[in-house]
């Protein structure tokens, strides 16, 4: 019995094994059909409205079925017109929009002044709960709709005045020059008639006016898109259509990637980043991103911002070997920071290498005695406060920590201080309890200087987490804002940012790249300034 | 035996009820889940306000509580972060999960067993020194490491299976998955069983059976196993439940959306309604499989009764 007890439990180990070989043979292999690419995704945060969309993989699949008055190039990030025909103004604060005729939505719908009114209406509106409403607090109106508390006094804003089916124009409530150039944000996409009368189908199946379409979207699991052959534009597809797989974890996507069962992952995990040109055979690509890393000062607490204050911070900052943490951290996925804009703007949009100068230097003597200047660590020590769920912020605030104690000759100055969420971390930053330097990141909406420096830095901005105020730098944004000539309003814009090193509101750390690996079917792979892949451009096969 | 199952049913009532207060109350102390909605930018107050008001969440934690709770006895489970019914998430997690823990219950039952078993009966000799061993090995080694080797070397190295499951999660692709989720499990029971079996093999029932003659297939069988396996049902049954819920790591890395994925999304992003409806139906998994082990001890022995 004995023996024969064994020898049943050895075959059903090894039947065990061949069901599993046998299992992976079929559900192996996707049998795609010709030229459409699989691609790592995660469920977006929100529901897929265009003005409740600010995370990347949302954004994802709206540039892909949509396709508003201005797009960004994806490789020089300039705004350059799409549905818009002209889009004129004489006083940098009424702006006539002329639209291009032909251009219909995928169900045969055609865009008019209207489907643009309309959606940009519905995105302010406060009762309809659009995360991206404050995108129009410009437009004239926009405290009717979206009254600070209590009920909207209007249904519609005010500034939008429809022509005819062509034309309409915007009226702001302030002078803002390059405000054409942000209207390639999600937010400001035209929307279909089907939108508001039968909300829940479209939100169940998108319809959009761009080179996809959704064929079918399973909530947690996949979407579907395929090429549209009715798509206007002169970026159509070139491949069949792409389906997104979502994905529990970014590392499996990559195991998916290496095993041959996944195309594209737009996000390679950190601990990856060593192995992977050997690991892809060079189907890798590392670009930058319209991303910049700080560490933000609790400018509320006094223990931040006493007299001589923004030497303390200054030292810190000179504190941080940027360069060596990139390297060995990041493998170089990273830049350190020269600015506090990004290179994506390049030098015509205001971006500086120069800028930060020395501030941004690694220069342990000077840190220690700026410091000292400074009045010394609050208390003696700091604490670099971050979101251990995400991201391995841990590592990094690890280094950065390292390396202040370093210069500062203790071994006790700084230390991570982890907050378990980053639902709790943004509780704690917006209810200003921070008592600590903090981790912040912003990624562009549009690649202006204006988005680095007003929402981040203008006294009582929507991102101003440290709360700095500075009645100079915010009459230099205003300045900028009403002026008609582009250089020069870079410009003013630039002179406002030369306020930073000396105030340091903010550590400028490093500019983050987004990555991308591919499997050997794609060609011409490349990302946007958002980080983003340019779907349309891939070659399949 | 009518009786005692209905008063266990009963008695899990308050039970069910304290435990939806006290995740309601975890929850709603983890923080506002509104300011998450928003990434790295601050929420414009006025939108903030009309999220929170949707949700509920401008009223006192009680008013909050009976809300929910009137909400579930009418089948409504609330709707989670990202717009989908509660009820919706269940219904495609659930299955998956409770796939995933048959096919791990099974390797237990069957590896773990049969292992424990044969190796109680050869108690000292090598086969037995070697599963001990390798048991200690695999209780040592975290799930997660087991999980991603297993995944490399099957998945991306040999090719015989896909690294990732697939949304259908089918039988067959959880079969990697499950073995890698029951190892550790796995372990103890085998350990669990010998000890059992070689406490067992030495008692005088059992000495009875063999000088009454019976064959020693029938002694094993009938005697042994069945007084030795109570420890083991006891440790299996409490096992049901935190495979479910504990699948965490596991799903996590072969790309199964089950229960344990869809828990840890809820609770990064502090959505109360996710995780207090998957953890009242894992609470409720765990009494019922609870009470399932208690009946099994009266059929695996006669001695004991309920009444």
């Amino acid at each position: 019995m004995r023996r024969s007890a064994a020898r049943w439990a050895v075959g059903a180990a090894v039947a065990a094994l061949v069901a599993t070989g046998c299992g992976g043979g079929d559900g192996g292999r996707a049998t795609d059909g010709s030229g459409v690419l699989s691609a790592s995704w995660t469920d977006p945060q929100n529901p897929l409205e265009p003005a409740n969309t600010n995370e990347v993989q949302g954004g994802k699949v709206l540039d892909m079925i949509f396709r508003g008055l201005k797009k960004y190039d994806p490789r020089t990030a300039a705004a350059e017109n799409v549905l818009a025909d002209s889009i004129e103004t004489t006083d940098q604060r009424t702006f006539r929009i002329r639209l291009k005729d032909g251009w219909t939505f995928g169900n045969g719908e055609k865009v008019t002044s209207a489907s643009f009114i309309d959606a940009w209406n519905y995105a302010a509106l406060v009762t309809n709960k659009q995360i991206n409403a404050s995108f129009f607090r410009y437009v004239e109106g926009y405290d009717k709709v979206h009254p600070e508390s209590g009920k909207p006094a209007a249904q519609k804003l005010s500034g939008l005045t429809r022509q005819d089916d062509l034309n309409f124009t915007v009226e702001l409530n302030q002078k803002f020059s390059t405000w054409p150039d942000t209207l390639g944000y999600a937010a400001f996409m035209p929307l279909p008639r089907v939108f508001f009368t039968d909300h829940a189908a479209w939100l169940r199946k998108p319809v959009g006016n761009g080179p996809y379409r959704v064929e079918s979207y399973t909530k947690g699991q996949g979407m579907q898109l395929r090429a549209w052959d009715g798509y206007k534009g002169g970026d159509a597809a070139v491949n069949g259509g792409v389906d997104l797989k979502v994905y529990t974890d970014n590392n499996t996507a990559y195991t998916d990637l290496q095993a041959g069962n996944l195309d594209l992952v737009d996000d390679v995990p950190a601990a990856q980043l060593k192995n992977v040109r050997a690991d892809l055979d060079g189907r890798y690509l590392n670009t930058p991103a319209g991303i910049i890393q700080t560490l933000a000062f609790p400018l509320y607490d006094k223990a931040w911002s006493g007299e001589d204050s923004e030497k303390l911070r200054q030292g810190i900052s000179m504190a941080i070997n940027r360069k060596q943490i990139t390297r060995k951290i990041f493998q170089n996925t990273r830049i350190p920071a020269r600015d506090w804009t990004s290179p994506v703007l390049g030098a015509e949009g205001g971006f500086d290498d120069t800028l930060c100068g020395r501030v941004c230097e690694y220069d342990p003597a000077r840190a220690r005695q700026l410091v000292k200047e400074g009045g010394g660590l609050p208390g003696g020590t700091m604490r670099i406060t971050y979101n251990a769920d995400s991201g391995s912020h841990r590592d990094w605030v690890d280094a950065v920590c390292n390396s202040i104690n370093n210069a500062l000759g203790k071994d006790d100055a700084c230390v991570g201080d982890p907050v378990g969420t980053f639902a709790d971390f943004r509780n704690q930053i917006v209810g200003r309890q921070m008592k600590n330097p903090f981790r912040a990141g912003w990624q562009m909406d549009y690649p202006l200087i204006q988005n680095f420096l007003q929402p981040l830095y203008y006294t009582g901005a929507s991102s101003n987490d440290a709360h700095f105020s500075d009645p100079r730098f915010d009459r230099l944004i205003d300045r900028a804002n009403a002026e008609s000539d582009r250089a020069k309003a870079v410009d003013t814009f630039k002179e406002a940012e030369r306020i930073l090193p000396q105030q340091v509101p903010a550590i400028a750390l490093w500019y983050q790249n987004g990555s991308a690996g591919w499997s050997q079917r794609l060609s011409g792979v490349a990302l946007n300034p958002f980080s983003v892949p340019v779907f349309n451009q891939i070659k399949v096969g | 035996m009518g009786r005692y199952v209905i008063r266990r049913l009963l008695q899990m009532i308050p039970v069910f009820a304290g435990t939806t207060v006290l995740i309601f109350v975890m929850v709603y102390a983890l923080g506002d889940p509104v300011q998450a909605r928003c990434g790295d930018r601050a929420c414009d107050p006025a939108t903030a306000a009309q999220i929170r008001h949707d949700l509920y969440l401008d009223h006192p934690l009680w008013q909050q509580y009976l809300r929910y709770m009137g909400q579930i006895f009418r089948g409504d489970f609330g709707v989670a972060w990202n717009g989908r019914p509660v009820t919706e998430l269940l219904a495609s997690a659930l299955p998956v999960t409770l796939r995933l823990t048959v096919l791990a219950i099974l390797f237990e039952i069957v590896i773990g067993i049969t292992l424990g078993v044969l190796t109680g009966l050869r108690r000292g000799r090598p086969a037995d020194t070697a599963t001990l061993l390798g048991t200690l090995l695999v209780i040592s080694v975290p799930t997660f490491v087991t999980g991603y080797v297993l995944q490399y070397l099957l998945g991306v190295k040999w090719n015989l299976i896909a690294p990732s499951v697939s949304s259908e999660a089918r039988f067959d692709e959880l079969i990697v998955p499950a073995l890698v989720l029951a190892l550790t499990s796995l372990a103890y029971v085998t350990r669990l069983s010998r000890t059992s079996v070689v406490e067992n093999i030495r008692a005088d029932y059992v000495r009875t059976a063999v000088a009454k003659g019976l064959p020693r297939r029938r002694v094993i069988t009938r005697h042994l196993l069945r007084n030795s396996l109570i420890p083991v049902v006891t440790f299996i049954g409490t096992d049901i439940g935190a495979l479910m819920g504990g699948a965490i790591v596991t799903e996590r890395i072969f790309n199964i959306h089950g229960v344990g994925y869809q828990l840890y999304q809820g609770i990064l992003r502090l959505d109360s309604a996710t995780v207090v409806g998957f953890v009242t139906i894992l609470v409720i998994v765990f009494l019922l499989a609870n009470l399932l082990v208690d009946l099994l001890y009266a059929v695996l022995d006669p001695r004991i009764r309920y009444a």
